[in-house]
């Protein structure tokens, strides 16, 4: 039932308005294909994003943005071509299907032989709008809601801004096969940041979270309350931070956010794109052994309303659970179609793109690890020197040589296994092959992120997610400014 | 070529479509109503490994409206540029303003500093390259970085981008901007390897100019320089000692200065350098210019995002701090006037004293060279400064060995006032324009 509706809801969507038949998309097929064509893809999209910022307690801004286009993309074997329009018309998917089959030399042409309509096996989030699932001043109460709650939270809060965004998103993935696979995605986020000032000394932090919803998600479970409380929160604790630690030490990570580890020292290494073109640092690896025994790490896009999912990448194929690394032993690359036929394996649902406008290439979904058996007081605990790291601002990897670092925007000093004092922002830096094999201690406590993760690569952005439990790391180099 | 069809016609287009939806929003009640038109065409090539790996052609276009009524403003933006969808943005822009809030400081630049004698910064400068040309020149280039030495086994492609655009700014004011320029880059990355150390590293040109170009083999000589000399990299114990930043990385730290500064971080009370105008906070040799109409320089403009006319300026003379980045918003936030800064800077210049790059790794004598850094790591409130970084270890003055998995930290205000000096190896590529920069001494954490 559902099925048939997301794709008659996207056909009707993206095709109807600019009058495009399935005749038409024949005769785009038979520009676009050509004897050596590996695949060929149009990727419709249709896109309206809806923002409101408060700062200083009034709404300060709001806007509105509505996107729609197609892109055309032809690959055979390693050679791509692509090109785009922001028309959905026949005329402009012909040009634009000219310019895409340059990449190839053949002079032949091909044709899809019936076009089937795909029907996913499960939806991860509903069809609804998420601009309209609140009305324009229950979307202004809330975040007035959430400027009076952070300053309540404490009388050293000087500056609050928070910013509500739900976007609507219609996609239409047609390729050579003949098959034609719709999806419907929601996605809202609720950021809040605050600023607080004491005896002269100031400092920040945020918080936030979101998914594949409607913005009713942040009125449950006084969820806005919680953001605007974490972020004073955080703030106050960096009021009371001193200097961090130089040098390489033990290192616990707090679960959930922390996991961004995950994602930049291993997950992007494992990324189909680099290893088949040999460029990681975890190329040719598959059966090594690159985390300690016990450690389970996989990357799943099936997780009902989380930011990173994905009923069905942007490729059409279904998003899956994938395991990356089982039992310390590296299992599999994250891969999209291309990539996956030039390495004959299996695309495992990865192959994403930030619009239309851009190339879809391996990417990931959902990243984490899977639980242990430590209390992660006990983990703390076993700590004689150290830090305690549990909220970070984002990371950087280097795929080639494997360093990555992560910056803490939340961190303590451990010392005789207990919690001292916090420490100011530092950044970590590690070499992802082997970072996981420096894992000691993995928690009982498995937590995934709050849903604001944005990944880019290669100039593209796009939301994703990462958990884990508590971990301890013996070796990390903390780049703090005190020698001590 | 990569070049706009007609583009005068659609320069006329643009003008008259910007009328019909400043005229749309003031049908619709608005008091004042602003908008940005914009049109693009490129075309991205990538080879690898000798063969083409991507061809890609770039068509956007975009409006984006903004509408007050009085004080109170909201925006729309749209990829369809069709009459139906535009008087659609108009009329959700105007939806939006119903629910944001009153607020005084709101509204365009005044009248009286939009830009009159709007002069030709001479922008506009298409390729004439097709995709096989522009083949031809990326293959150049990955084939000289791969041949340049038996360690480079592997590329991770080299690309040529060309790029026209045309933009058009018109608010109810009744000033109207066209601005046409144009974009050209070539760049190259490679894998060097050798037993088990594996690197990559890249080397670009950008110009608006295809004449202002490196050559392509130049571009993969570098990358491959670059790649190899990073080979067999390790750690260092931790400790303080002076560091280098080369060119492309101390524009960063420019960078930061200008966001410490920026009206918003100013007003928000969210910079490390509060009330910083008259301060010093470099050492007085230190001279960084804003020059927003050098002809053919990318980072050039007339007028700013408001409209507003550009001039050149001293930002930071003698040491001291002579004026923040700003917009109207910002600006009436303050209580000063507008820096025409409404969008971003323009070229800043920062004036070096007088040593090449040599003369700069004696002046480090012995410390850090920095060549990359990784991570944000920067709290712009305190001026917290902690990144992942690679480079080399020099003693006196002389290169020694590659460094990987370190950090650089220290606090940016101690980092600004610790300028020892900057070289006139200056880096054309971006806007802004610096040499290498030595700063007495940063915390670098190792193993």
């Amino acid at each position: 039932m559902m099925q048939e509706s997301t794709l008659d809801y996207a056909r009707h969507a993206l095709l109807a308005p600019g009058g495009v038949t399935e005749s038409d998309l024949d005769k785009v097929f038979a520009q676009l294909l050509t004897r050596d064509t590996t695949l060929a893809d149009l990727y419709f999209q249709s896109a309206r994003y809806e923002s409101w910022g408060l700062e200083e307690g009034i709404i300060k801004n709001g806007s509105y943005r509505i996107e729609q286009g197609v892109g055309v993309r032809t690959v055979c074997g390693e050679q791509t071509g692509f090109a785009y329009s922001d028309e959905i018309t026949t005329s402009a998917l012909l040009e634009s299907a000219r310019a895409a089959r340059a990449i190839s030399r053949s002079g032949e042409t091909g044709a899809v032989q019936a076009w089937q309509a795909q029907a996913a096996s499960r939806y991860l989030y509903g069809m609804d709008d998420p601009l309209a699932s609140l009305s324009e001043q229950d979307k202004i109460d809330l975040l007035k809601r959430i400027d009076s709650q952070a300053r309540a939270a404490s009388p050293y809060v000087q500056q609050v801004m928070a910013n509500l965004v739900a976007v609507h998103e219609t996609i239409l993935i047609v390729d050579e096969q003949g098959r034609m696979t719709a999806d419907v995605r929601p996605l809202v986020r609720c950021n809040v940041s605050v600023i607080v000032e004491r005896n002269g000394q100031t400092e920040s932090a945020m918080s936030g979270g979101g998914g594949r919803l409607d913005l009713g998600y942040f009125l449950q479970d006084e969820r806005a309350d919680f953001y605007a409380q974490e972020a004073v929160r955080q703030a106050l604790v960096n009021l009371e931070a001193e200097a961090a630690p130089a040098g390489n030490m033990k290192v616990v990570l707090g679960s959930g956010w922390p996991g961004v580890l995950l994602h930049e020292a291993i997950g992007h290494g494992l990324e189909g794109d680099f290893n088949r073109k040999g460029t990681s640092a975890f190329s040719g690896r598959i059966g090594e052994q690159v985390a300690a025994k016990g450690i389970t790490v996989v990357d799943d896009g099936t997780l009902e309303q989380r930011r990173g999912s994905l009923t069905v990448d942007d490729e059409g194929t279904e998003t899956q659970c994938t395991t990356l690394i089982e039992d310390g032993v590296l299992k599999g690359y994250m891969m999209d179609r291309q990539n996956a036929a030039l390495t004959n394996t299996q695309s495992t649902g990865n192959g994403r793109r930030q619009s239309y406008a851009h190339l879809p290439m391996p990417r990931m979904t959902n990243t984490y690890m899977e639980a242990g058996n430590y209390d992660p007081e006990e983990i703390i605990a076993s700590v004689d020197k150290g830090v305690y790291a549990v909220n970070f601002s984002g990371g950087q990897v280097d795929i080639t040589s494997g360093k990555f670092v992560f910056s803490a925007s939340e961190a303590y000093m451990i010392e005789d296994g207990k919690l001292t004092h916090p420490i100011k922002n530092a950044t970590l830096i590690g070499n992802g092959p082997d970072v996981l094999t420096k894992v000691s201690m993995v928690g009982n406590d498995p937590e995934l992120d709050g849903g604001i993760g944005v990944c880019g690569k290669e100039g593209q952005s796009v939301p994703v997610g990462v958990g884990q439990p508590t971990l301890r790391v013996d070796g990390l180099t903390v780049g703090g400014t005190s020698a001590g | 070529m990569i070049e706009l069809d007609n583009r005068n016609a659609l320069s006329a287009e643009f003008t008259e479509l910007a009328e019909f939806i400043l005229q749309t929003a003031q049908a619709k009640g608005a008091s004042s109503a602003e908008v940005g038109l914009d049109k693009g065409t490129g075309l991205s090539v990538e080879v690898r490994m000798g063969a083409v790996d991507k061809l890609q052609y770039h068509r956007d276009q975009g409006a984006s409206i903004t509408v007050y009524f009085g004080h109170k403003s909201g925006n729309a933006s749209s990829s369809d540029l069709s009459r139906r969808s535009l008087e659609d943005a108009v009329e959700a822009a105007c939806r939006i303003a119903r629910y944001t809030s009153e607020d005084e400081f709101n509204g365009l630049a005044a009248a009286e500093l939009m830009a009159q004698d709007i002069p030709d910064l001479d922008l506009y400068h298409p390729w004439d390259l097709n995709a096989e040309q522009a083949i031809e020149l990326a293959l150049q280039a990955e084939n000289t970085a791969r041949d340049y030495d038996a360690r480079i086994v592997n590329s991770d492609g080299a690309s040529v981008d060309s790029y026209a655009g045309l933009g058009v700014y018109a608010n109810s004011h009744g000033f109207s901007g066209v601005i046409s320029n144009t974009h050209h880059s070539l760049s190259c990355a490679v894998v060097g390897k050798e037993n088990d150390s594996m690197q990559r590293d890249y080397w670009y040109t950008l110009s608006c100019m295809p004449d202002g170009l490196e050559q392509a083999h130049h571009i993969g000589q570098r990358a491959a320089e670059r790649t190899v000399r990073r080979l067999h990299g390790r750690s260092m114990s931790t400790r303080e000692v002076p560091v280098l930043y080369v060119p492309e990385l101390a524009r960063g730290l420019v960078g930061h200065l200008v966001s410490a500064l920026s009206g918003s971080a100013q007003y928000r009370k969210a910079s490390f350098l509060l009330d910083a105008v008259g301060q010093p906070v470099f050492p007085d040799y230190v001279q960084l210019r804003e020059e927003p109409h050098l002809p053919r320089t990318l980072g050039s403009r007339a007028y700013d995002a408001e409209g507003v006319a550009t001039k050149a300026r001293d930002v930071i003379r003698d040491g001291q701090v002579q004026g923040y980045f700003l917009g109207s918003y910002s600006a009436r936030k303050l209580g000063l006037a507008t820096t025409a800064n409404a969008g971003g800077c323009s070229n800043l210049l920062l004036q070096d004293s007088g040593l090449d790059f040599d003369a700069m790794l004696q002046a480090l004598g012995t410390g850090v060279l920095v060549t990359e850094l990784i991570g944000s790591g920067i709290n712009m409130i305190t001026g917290d400064y902690s990144r992942g970084a690679a480079g080399f270890w020099v003693e006196n003055g002389e290169i020694q060995y590659p460094l990987e998995e370190i950090t650089v930290a220290g606090n940016l205000k101690d980092m600004f006032m610790g300028i020892r000096a900057i070289g006139n190896d200056i880096d054309q590529r971006g806007r802004v324009q610096t040499g290498s920069i030595l700063i007495d001494r940063m915390t670098v954490a190792g193993e």
